[in-house]
């Protein structure tokens, strides 16, 4: 009994190590795909077609900084909507809002990150472009901005949900005291709440980023796909072109070990390096934000 | 010994139902045929309206039709995932050499003729320009329509994502007039999307907007622009007679390519297509009869 007893638990313990190491097998052999079908761009494409700022893959342009700065701008618009915004309603969630009303709220919101992308898409197509062209007088309102917009609505349930938990996580103690120390409601929030909580809200912002910069079919409909480059503010008003849109809808045609193939592949491996670097900033600053916290309090 | 019998009976009942079932199921198999039909998106809703009809006189043969896009199409072909590859643009010379390492033999199919409208919005007063301004709209040289004779309006340029047939028929025959040293491209700041449905949903709401499409796909609330091959000759609007009398500057050829000559059943479909019966639905549908109804070599 007793040997059949440890040796599941032997079983059981190698099996939940063998997930836990397959997630990072996993990633290493998806950088290695990427890297094997991805690097033979850098040799057939010339460096400086590559570094240029045309995209026109069936006549060989293969310039990709249009598509990074697409990227980017849209990412930046969508950050720039969905952090305040989810933190803002995390903040209401978790410390102002009545019980009942926070019972609604927070189903309502998951509910809303479940939406389907190609949905908010079609919306974004028929509803909320042609309003934008009017509002502001735009010529066209198949935008970056109104892709910024969309893309902000996907982020925001992601950030409020992983936010609102890590804010429901600070001891009850901190807000307590604060308040006797005679700190009001909103003292309290942004100047013990918050920082308690800053890892996770930390986190809450990355997910939200990294599920703006990946995301495909909504931008795909709604930001216009033109492979211009977005350097300018005004760009945020114009349409581009992402990485993400461009794999998207470029893949599907591509002749398997061509130029073109193997420059879809470096894009793919320019948006892993660059959520990568997400990555590893924000997890920095948590570890930096830790040790310090560690110090206050040692 | 009566316990035997009807066991005996029983088993042998049940040995001829399985034989029976098993018999019928095979005969069904062998009864349906399926064609895989698959590419271009200009052709889909046609190739869907044969595959109906057919399939309504054929109960045997199941057709499957997918768009994706005419160098899908033609991947697919390659790849040998499907039987019949539609293109709205003949196979590229790297296609046929693709096909050739992979032992595929791509034959060719003239099945029906299109013309590419270019669409505006109604509220746009522009009612007709030539191939030459055209071609400066979307190459970036004219950026209002105020230099077309139209309202002090930006110009909104719209088009199909690259991997279409269409896109690349524009590019040849609009933006480079025909010519092969021509390296015109589009001007950045053309709008690529990913459908035809995108092209006329923003053409309808955006009086900024030009855009082109298969003359069947154009709604009848947007306005079709008359074309002028050259300055000085007459604007023409796409109709099915513009089209065969080869004064509408923008048409070209529909293709269905199959590996090898047809046989059997494909060969039978095929055959089928190019019938008045079947001619009489692309007709219907806004494209324009394939005028030599003898499949080209």
């Amino acid at each position: 009994m007793e040997k059949s007893l440890t040796w599941r638990e032997f079983v059981i313990t190698r099996l939940v190590q063998a997930s836990g190491y397959s997630a990072i097998l996993f990633v290493a052999l998806i950088f290695f795909f990427l890297l094997r079908e991805g690097l033979p761009a850098l040799s057939e494409a010339e460096l400086s077609s590559l570094f240029n700022v045309r995209w026109y893959p069936i006549e060989d342009y293969f310039g990709i900084f249009p598509l990074i700065t697409g990227s980017l701008i849209v990412t930046l618009g969508a950050a720039l909507i969905a952090v305040p915004f989810g933190i803002g309603t995390a903040v209401y969630i978790s410390e102002i809002a009545p019980r009942w009303m926070r019972e609604i709220l927070k189903p309502l919101v998951e509910l809303l990150g479940g939406l389907p992308s190609v949905v908010l898409g079609f919306l974004g197509i028929l509803v909320l472009s042609p309003f934008l062209r009017v509002f502001l007088n735009l010529p066209t309102g198949l935008t970056a901005f109104t892709g910024s917009l969309l893309l902000g609505g996907i982020a925001v349930p992601t950030v409020v949900s992983v936010a609102e938990d890590a804010l429901d996580a600070v001891p009850r103690a901190y807000r307590e005291g604060a308040w006797a120390l005679g700190a009001t409601r909103w003292q309290t929030i942004w100047r013990v709440t918050l920082p308690a909580a800053r890892s996770g809200v930390i986190t809450a912002i990355m997910l939200g980023v990294g599920r703006a910069i990946g995301e495909t079919m909504t931008v795909m409909m709604v930001t216009g796909n033109a492979p211009v480059l977005a350097v300018k503010l005004g760009s945020l008003f114009s349409p581009v072109r992402t990485m993400t849109a461009t794999i998207a809808a470029e893949m599907g045609e591509v002749a398997s070990g061509s130029t073109h193939y193997h420059v879809l592949f470096f894009i793919g491996m320019v948006l892993f390096i660059i959520s990568l670097g997400v990555n590893i900033a924000a997890s920095s600053v948590v570890f930096r934000a830790k040790k310090r916290a560690e110090r206050i309090l040692s | 010994m009566k316990y035997v019998i009807v066991i005996l009976l029983l088993s042998s009942f049940v040995l001829t139902s399985c034989g029976s079932a098993s018999s019928a199921e095979a005969a069904s198999d062998s009864q349906a045929t399926y064609i895989e039909n698959k590419g271009s998106d200009t052709i889909v809703n046609l190739a869907l309206a044969w595959a109906e009809r057919y399939q309504s006189e054929h109960p045997d043969v199941r057709i499957s039709v997918t768009g994706g896009g005419s160098g899908t199409g033609i991947a697919s072909l390659i790849n040998g995932t499907v039987d019949i590859a539609n293109a709205s643009r003949q196979i590229k010379q790297e296609e046929v050499e693709e096909a050739k390492a992979n032992g595929i033999d791509p034959v060719e199919h003239i099945i029906a003729r299109d013309a590419i409208a270019v669409i505006v919005n109604p509220e746009n007063p522009v009612n007709k320009l030539t191939l030459q301004q055209i071609s400066d709209i979307y190459s970036g040289k004219l950026t209002n329509w105020s230099e077309v004779g139209g309202e002090d309006r930006p110009i909104v340029r719209l088009s199909r994502e690259t991997n279409s047939g269409t896109h690349v028929y524009f590019l040849e025959t609009v933006l480079r007039l025909g010519s092969k040293e021509d390296k015109t491209l589009f001007s950045t700041d053309t709008l690529l999307l990913p459908s035809s449905e995108g092209i006329i949903a923003e053409v309808r709401q955006n009086p900024n907007a030009i855009g082109y499409d298969g003359l069947g796909y154009v709604p009848k609330d947007l306005k079709m622009i008359a074309i002028a091959k050259e300055a000085g000759r007459a604007y023409v609007l796409p109709a099915i007679e513009t089209v065969n009398d080869k004064t509408y500057a923008i048409a070209r050829d529909l293709y269905m390519y199959t590996d090898g000559e047809a046989t059997g059943v494909v060969k039978e479909y095929l055959d089928w297509i190019l019938s008045p019966e079947a001619q009489q639905i692309v007709a219907e549908l806004g494209f324009v009869p394939a005028l030599n109804p003898s499949p080209s070599p």
